[in-house]
């Protein structure tokens, strides 16, 4: 056996703690170790180039990389393996950057741990067996869930490159949150004037098959061929009937505050379409507000529709589909501004969240675009825009949200707009404008006389002081560029909340086999080279779903996630990781525990013989009936027994020899 | 950055329980604007804080801002970062006690109040108001005056101070805190 | 249950009305007290300011003779002494050293204290979780209809680290009081700080803070400001004359323990609470009490033109 040892700097990331002339040096003793070399950046093509041509010249045939995770650049060496001729699972790495450089201090220490799990990687490869990875054909199909503005732009893009998508929208519209918006900065164009073509254009577009008031409930398979099952919620409308005239939304006396599309400032009946330029046009009858489904009687949607296109029988349908490809675009949750009493939302009438205030100023919202107090009359004379609520505060989200202060600046400029005499008091710990036309925007606002003051507000309270303060809500801040603590007493106070994650992204991510990031936003693949991607081949994020962020950088991730689907489809086929189960016909009894542990339900019971059977194309290699076998029946191939016990007694005779007793 | 341990950051990070937390104060204004005090301090407890991170430690230990808080706590439960103000607060007097450095009787009505507590191991509230005020306020104190009889009238004021009859377990108590305190 | 019971050093003296009221509501709810032998003061707000170990000594020798006696739960009716108390024994169990050093100290007099073996519960806590403000409306028998009661926390009921009730908007008092019958208003600056120890030392500062509070209870209509702490009673009570001069304001409000209210609607008789301590006097509030008949509320009609109004959040963000 020829083993070639290849110990990696990685600039000062490794070498800075951990000494790797002496780990090389030290794994070129090593049992079957013909080179061992270090070098700045293995990665580097030039890196690559020493494997290739070691392997060439030495006759190697089994290699390791001590370096970083296999998560990045596995691939890489093992593509350097196969050019030079060598089976590329031949490969293994030792992790001495996350599992040593980067944890620890001590370099002696760190230089032993790094020695020993090269011994770990060395033990254990030369029981590595060849494998060939397999190809499958790709599924043309794309899911695309959330038909917000991220979901939308990604399904134009593959439905117009000719491919099929599916797009499922768990509230009777799509749109998602940019359909509430009035102005959109910085260049304050209406919201809903750029929004609703591309909501039309889905709702009619040949390749889009759009499942509003729907939800997926499982997902199965791998990349290129997933099967997912979708509840298309029962709308009690006929859509083959319905014209969307609106005559039953018209004549339902149920009236309940919606709480989702007017953000709680507006009403809606039960029979309802969240807004006029909804789509689909269908309304939905919302059965837990209905007077029928509640107490039995009323049914006068159904006197008055002309078409007869109510339907109080209808059951919701279990839709199963084929996909390729998934992307996962459920946008975010605003922060629920009751959660920090001393702002006095929910307490004090005139304090507004920052949705509410949107829907306030949309000339197609409850108050037809007047800025008015609670009573729905009053307007103000004065109004304190309060930032970071919920943002920037690890008692409950410390990320910023991004988008904040650009729509506070907004907001502001619409006061400005429509109550001329107003003052505008924006309270800030930072104003934050990154982003092209953005600080421009800031300094239009300066111009305009918005009163900016920088300190994180204290409290909005209704206990007066003066005369001056009676019946006022009275802002507490320090103003810190003087120093002093100050009192504004203003008649509107309006919270500008931060966006969180979808209060159940954790069960979602669940349902598509993809995780969540400490703040409960999906994980990308990697932070900066594929904010995309995530660990799940096949399944794509895209939108505020992976974190906050603006209208255009949402529409330019949409787009990149449709970019992705489209080059796998594109490509036809995908390879299939070739680590895999497999049965040993000869001890297995037909107990079936292995049938119950295995997560992708990848493996069947062969009735006639009473046998487990992996079905290759659904293994995913994970190891879960190789733990549950009783009768250690099932090999998981590249993760072997006698691999796996290989690399233990490599690290623990290596410390044995490192670490005197 | 490593600090000079003598200097008042360095102290409040080495000594007090959670100070290193200080390190991460956002300034932004969150305990300036809550603090029930602030109107009459010199600098707010966030103008504080940047001044000791500047170094300006005789300015700090001079200033009246921790005298003037009322441990209400207020601004420690709402720091968006978590940093014990309060905590950072009583350092502060115990640094500006230790250097001579104070310039508010504040620091003899705390003195005659522990007097009292380790000579009878109670309070003493009719004691603290003569004393104190006698002191330092004579005039002020005759201004007390008829508050103090209507309270007196109204038996809430004991003219004697209550005893507790272990005086001596708890000097020797207190007289070990204070010995392993100052070992540091 | 049997609780150990902390007086405070104001017990003894400006607050005798607090001490006596509360032994006698909890005598009344099945509250069996039992005070610690020889307790000394808990140092108040002074001691931590000029040398931090002896006063966790100070505290912490509280509660060793608390766990002496056998008990695992301490009830302070003062709000100083129960954040000392829980403030000491929650700070020696997160910090290995102080809890050495600590006991080291108690050593000195032959005590030792193990954290987390004595917990401090405020008065109030006990009264409204352990007993349940249901259970106390249950035994009402002259409800304090027709009075408007304003319920002041002060700082020390949900903070520093988290009490029994949200910090920002306590509701505990509120839930006492309605269900004792009185009328509760949205009382805004419930747990602002009424100036503590300020009142002696930089009286112009204090004095403004305790106006605004009294202003905010007047004009909510208020017969009388409820409290839960001797110094927030002491400030708002003692002071009152001397800022109405200062302001030339006219307040008379009475400011009374919510132990005395409950005794009250408990059905004791007003005479026996000594309710003569205050320097405010409580008369005419009592007196208004007796005359006062159940009146419902009229309800302010909505303009048909008003928004909705956000649902609260159900109990506040306290865990
Ligand atoms: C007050 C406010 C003002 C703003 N103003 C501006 C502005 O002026 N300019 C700007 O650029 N940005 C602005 N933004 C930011 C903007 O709202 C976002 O960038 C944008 O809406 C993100 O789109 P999205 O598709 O990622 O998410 P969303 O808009 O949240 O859409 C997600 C969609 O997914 C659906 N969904 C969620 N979960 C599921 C599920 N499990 N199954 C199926 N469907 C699901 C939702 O119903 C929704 O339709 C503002 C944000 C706020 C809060
Ligand atoms: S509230 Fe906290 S973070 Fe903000 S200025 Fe004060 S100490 Fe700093
Ligand atoms: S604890 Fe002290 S510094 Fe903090 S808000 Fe209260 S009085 Fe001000």
């Amino acid at each position: 056996m020829k083993i070639g040892v290849y110990t990696c700097h990685c600039g000062g990331n490794i070498a800075g703690t951990v000494d790797c002339e002496a780990v090389t040096e030290w794994a070129g003793r090593l049992d079957g170790v013909e080179v061992s070399r270090e070098y700045k950046f293995m990665c580097s093509s030039l890196g690559q180039e020493l494997i290739e041509e070691d392997i060439k010249e030495y006759g190697l045939d089994r290699v390791v990389v001590a370096s970083c995770s296999p998560h990045m650049h596995e691939p890489t060496f093992r593509n350097a393996c196969q050019r030079a001729g060598l089976n590329p699972y031949f490969l293994e790495m030792a992790n001495i950057r996350e599992h040593a450089s980067w944890v620890h201090k001590d370099r002696s220490e760190a230089t032993e741990k790094a020695m020993a799990l090269t011994a770990a990687s060395v033990a254990r490869v030369r029981y590595n067996e060849p494998l060939f990875a397999r190809l499958s054909p790709v599924n043309q199909n794309t899911l695309v869930v959330g038909g917000g503005v991220a979901g939308i732009q990604a399904a134009l893009e593959i439905a117009n490159a000719g491919y099929h998508v599916y797009l499922v929208e768990r509230e009777p519209s799509i749109g998602g949150h940019m359909a509430q918006l009035d102005k959109t900065f910085p260049t304050l164009d209406c919201s809903a004037c750029i929004l609703t073509p591309r909501m039309f254009e889905v709702g009619n577009h040949e390749n889009i098959t759009m499942l509003t008031y729907s939800e997926v409930e499982e997902v199965s398979g791998y990349i290129g061929n997933f099967e997912a099952r979708i509840r298309v919620r029962a709308r009690c409308i006929n859509q083959e009937l319905c014209t969307g005239c609106g005559v039953c939304e018209e004549k339902c006396p149920a009236k309940v505050v919606d709480t989702i599309f007017e953000a709680g400032l507006g009403r809606r009946k039960a029979v309802y379409r969240p807004f006029p330029q909804a789509v689909p046009k269908f309304p939905v009858i919302d059965q837990d507000n209905c007077i029928w489904f509640q107490k039995g009687k009323c049914r006068a949607c159904e006197k008055f529709c002309p078409t007869d296109a109510i339907d109080f029988e209808q059951d919701d349908r279990i839709l199963e589909i084929e996909v390729g490809n998934i992307i996962v675009a459920t946008g975010y949750d605003a922060f629920d501004a009751r959660r920090i009493s001393q702002y006095g939302y929910a307490r004090y009438p005139n304090v507004f969240t920052a949705l509410e205030f949107e829907r306030m100023t949309n000339a197609a919202g409850p108050t037809e675009g007047n800025v008015v107090l609670r009573d729905g009359e009053t307007q103000p004379d004065s109004i304190a825009i309060i930032h970071c609520v919920g943002s920037r505060d690890v008692r409950y989200r410390e990320h910023c949200s991004r988008v904040c202060c650009m729509y506070s600046l907004k907001f502001a400029h619409m006061v400005h707009e429509k109550l001329p005499n107003a003052t505008v008091y924006n309270f800030y710990i930072d104003i934050r404008t990154p982003g092209k036309d953005y600080e421009e925007f800031y300094h239009r606002l300066l111009e305009e006389g918005t009163v900016f003051i920088r300190g994180r507000a204290a409290s909005i309270t209704d206990a007066t002081l003066t005369p001056e303060e009676e019946g006022k809500l009275i802002v507490t801040a320090e103003d810190t560029l003087v120093g002093r603590q100050r009192r504004i007493p203003v008649d509107m106070a309006i919270l500008s909340t931060g966006l969180e994650p979808r209060h159940d992204s954790h069960e979602v991510a669940r349902i598509f086999s993809i995780s969540c990031s400490r703040e409960g936003f999906f994980k990308e693949r990697h932070p900066k080279l594929d904010p995309i991607a995530t660990m799940t081949d096949g399944v794509f994020i895209a939108g505020c779903a992976q974190g906050p962020r603006d209208i255009p950088d949402t529409v330019v991730q949409g787009a990149a996630a449709a970019a992705r689907v489209l080059s796998i489809i594109g490509k036809g086929e995908v390879e299939i990781e070739a680590a895999k189960a497999e049965v040993n016909d000869l001890t297995c009894v037909g107990c079936q525990m292995c049938i119950e542990s295995c997560p992708y339900s990848a493996i069947e019971h062969l009735e006639e013989r009473q046998k487990a059977r992996v079905i290759e194309a659904l293994c995913k290699g994970c190891g879960t009936c190789v733990a549950a076998c009783l009768s250690k029946s099932i090999t998981l191939y590249h993760f072997t027994d006698q691999q796996l016990v290989a690399q233990m007694r490599g690290a623990m005779d290596a410390l044995f020899e490192l670490v005197p007793a | 950055m490593t600090l000079n341990p003598n200097s008042v950051y360095g102290r409040i990070i080495s000594e007090l329980h959670g100070g290193e937390k200080l390190r991460s104060c956002l300034q932004c204004g969150m305990c300036g604007g809550s603090c029930p005090s602030g109107p009459d301090m010199d600098h707010t407890p966030r103008k504080l804080f940047a001044m000791i991170a500047a170094g300006q430690d005789d300015e700090v230990l001079r200033s009246n801002t921790f005298w003037y808080c009322v441990s209400c706590y207020l601004c420690t439960v709402r720091c968006p970062q978590e940093i014990p103000i309060t905590d950072i607060m009583y350092h502060l007097k115990h640094q500006a006690i230790q250097a001579g450095l104070y310039t508010t009787d504040a620091v003899d009505f705390s003195e005659t109040f522990i007097g009292h507590v380790e000579n009878y191991g109670r309070a003493f509230e009719f004691g603290l108001a003569t004393q104190f005020y006698l002191a330092h306020h004579p005039l002020g104190g005759l201004k007390m005056g008829p508050m103090a009889l209507a309270m007196l009238s109204r038996g809430r004021l004991n003219l004697r101070p209550t005893r507790i009859k272990a005086v001596r377990q708890l000097r020797n108590i207190l007289n070990k805190a204070k010995e392993i305190g100052a070992r540091g | 249950m049997k609780y150990a019971y902390y007086p405070g050093c104001s017990a003894e003296s400006s607050a005798s009305a607090y001490d006596a009221t509360s032994q006698m509501v909890a005598a009344a709810l099945g509250l069996e007290l039992e005070e610690i032998k020889d307790w000394n003061c808990c140092g108040a707000t002074e001691y931590f300011s000029i040398d931090s170990l002896p006063a966790y000594a100070l505290v912490a020798r509280n509660l060793a003779l608390a766990g002496r006696q056998g008990t695992s739960e301490v009830i302070a009716p003062c709000s100083a002494c129960y954040v000392n108390l829980k403030k000491v024994d929650e700070r020696m169990g997160d910090y290995p050293q102080l809890n050495s050093d600590v006991n080291e100290a108690l050593a000195a007099g032959n005590l030792s204290y193990t954290p987390g073996s004595v917990r401090a519960r405020h008065l109030l806590d006990v009264i409204c979780n352990e007993v349940g403000c249901d259970a106390v409306s249950e035994k009402v028998v002259r409800p304090l209809a027709g009075l408007t009661l304003v319920p002041y926390y002060g700082c020390y009921i949900g903070r520093p680290e988290g009490g029994f009730d949200d910090v920002e908007n306590p509701q505990t008092l509120d839930r006492l009081l309605k269900g004792l019958g009185a009328t509760v208003p949205d009382y805004s600056l419930k747990s602002s700080c009424c100036g503590g120890h300020m009142t002696q030392i930089g009286t112009e500062v204090a004095l403004g803070i305790l106006r605004g509070l009294i202003d905010l209870a007047a004009k909510l209509g208020a017969d009388a400001m409820v409290v839960a702490c001797p110094m927030c009673q002491l400030n708002l009570d003692v002071y009152q004359n001397q800022l109405n001069s200062h302001f030339g304001t006219t307040y008379r409000m009475p400011i009374v323990y919510f132990t005395q209210m409950m005794a009250l609607a408990l059905g004791m008789e007003a005479a026996e609470l000594k309710f003569e301590e205050g320097l405010v006097p409580a008369g005419p509030m009592l007196e208004k009490w007796q005359a006062a008949e159940a009146s419902p509320q009229p309800r302010k009609k909505k303009s048909k033109k008003a928004l909705p109004m956000p649902e609260p959040l159900d109990g506040g963000d306290s865990g």
